[in-house]
């Protein structure tokens, strides 16, 4: 196995160590932000890791430059559709108080200033 | 990596398909509309990746653009338009049964008709492959499209010019003239705002190089018009712009102008070639790109007028969820 070989395994592993730290974020946090958060650690970052792994095998320069944009891509539709999720939520918080969690029709707590929160 | 024990390929379908089964049980058991939208589009791009993994890029292209992304967002729009009632009755048990046996007949009919076919299955890739020279192509699904399928692919642009005229007669008289406003969903969020800037530009060389390559390499004009439709539908809904008015003539003409010359270069061709839609030797690949560039246009225009939807009254628009909050003020 080559030293680009291994520099890809290593960094796809870590990439998919934070996919499913995602995941499980996805799955366990308590509230809808809270879960945002956890998506978009696991897009950006974990997406960032599969590229800079991928990079070795890619075709220099057009194969590596576009898996380069794709990451660039994904973090910014990922980013704001996060930040717009977020303010929906906000704003709907605001107009209805604590019938946050019935409107959203899912077990989101009233609490949505939250930053990460613990697991349940 | 030879020396490198790699788990067989396959393994890798495994959890996909699974995904796809309990995604479209989830999707028929659910009875959320917007969720259930949501869920439709997450499994567009989920059934994106099973034709990838099948080796047809350009259908996963196509199911990507079309079914995971334009779909889910005119189904998110009509959920929207409907009102998701808190209170949805369950349906009778006997209702559901039906329902649930009909999918499964539907799923068992399938697996039996694909299971039934012989290996290798029916087919003309032979045929394609030994008369793809003649085209000039690369890609042997835009052959198969734009010259050996011809009619096919004409009356598909024929239909979506239709579609647009069908969605604008269900506007009211009185609105006829003005501008859809489907997409007014009130004063856009900042973020919203900053990727409506930086997307687009992106959009457009993509839309356009998926057009450009589809001659030699996975893409075409309804992937690549699909992509330019959604930076025009990203415009109007941060309020960059605003889709035109019924009446505007340019809109029109870009409906139209596709299948048109798409329908003008097959009848000249039962004149100047041999039969109708058949091109004349050595301009094969100039009018095939022709014929390719007008019709990436007028896909884009009518699936971007898909989404805005029909015209409408600049009325405050009926509360629809959070987003419609405050209800955009225009004009």
């Amino acid at each position: 196995m080559s030293v680009a070989d291994a520099f890809t395994a290593i960094f796809v592993l870590l990439g998919a160590f934070f996919f499913i730290a995602g995941w499980v974020g996805l799955v366990r946090f308590p509230d809808t932000l809270s879960r945002l958060h956890a998506l978009s650690k696991a897009d950006n970052l974990g997406l960032g890791l599969v590229v800079v792994g991928l990079l070795p095998q890619a075709s220099w320069p057009f194969g590596a430059l576009k898996l380069v944009a794709l990451w660039l891509v994904a973090v910014l539709v990922g980013g704001a559709t996060a930040q717009m999720l977020a303010g929906a939520i906000q704003a709907r918080a605001g107009e209805a108080g604590d019938r946050v969690a019935a409107a959203a029709g899912t077990d989101a707590a009233p609490a949505v200033d939250d930053g990460p929160g613990a697991p349940r | 990596m030879p020396d490198f024990p790699l788990p067989v390929p396959l393994w890798a379908d495994i959890p996909l398909a699974l995904a796809l089964l309990v995604l479209a049980l989830w999707l028929t058991a659910t009875r959320r509309d917007r969720a259930a939208v949501i869920g439709f589009t997450g499994y567009g791009l989920l059934a994106a990746i099973a034709w990838v993994r099948l080796g047809s890029v350009d259908v996963a292209l196509t199911e990507a653009a079309l079914g995971g992304g334009l779909m889910g967002l005119l189904l998110l729009t009509a959920a929207a338009r409907l009102g998701e009632r808190a209170d949805q009755p369950r349906p009778a048990m006997p209702v559901r049964l039906l329902v649930g046996v009909l999918c499964l007949g539907v799923t068992l009919a399938l697996a039996a008709v694909v299971l039934s076919l012989p290996a290798p299955a029916p087919n003309l890739v032979a045929a394609v492959a030994a008369n793809q020279a003649a085209t000039e192509l690369g890609n042997p699904v835009a052959a198969v499209l734009i010259a050996f399928r011809a009619v096919d692919t004409m009356l598909e642009s024929v239909v979506l010019a239709l579609a647009v005229i069908v969605l604008w007669s269900f506007g009211a008289d009185r609105a006829w003239g003005a501008r859809p406003r489907t997409l007014d969903l009130g004063p856009p969020s900042p973020a919203l705002m900053l990727l409506g800037r930086l997307l687009p530009p992106l959009g457009l060389i993509v839309g356009v190089h998926l057009f450009w390559t589809g001659a030699d390499h996975p893409g075409g004009p309804f992937q690549g018009g699909a992509v330019l439709a959604a930076m025009a539908a990203l415009l109007w809904l941060a309020r960059l712009g605003e889709p035109p008015p019924v009446s505007d003539g340019l809109t029109r003409v870009g409906i139209v102008i596709g299948p048109l010359l798409f329908l003008l270069i097959g009848l000249a061709g039962a004149v100047i070639a041999d039969a109708f839609l058949a091109y004349p030797e050595g301009l094969t690949k100039p009018l095939i790109l022709l014929i390719e560039a007008a019709k990436t246009l007028s896909v884009a225009v009518a699936l971007a007028l898909l989404v805005a939807g029909p015209p409408e009254l600049p009325a405050p628009a009926p509360a629809r969820g959070e987003t419609a909050a405050e209800p955009g003020g225009t004009v």
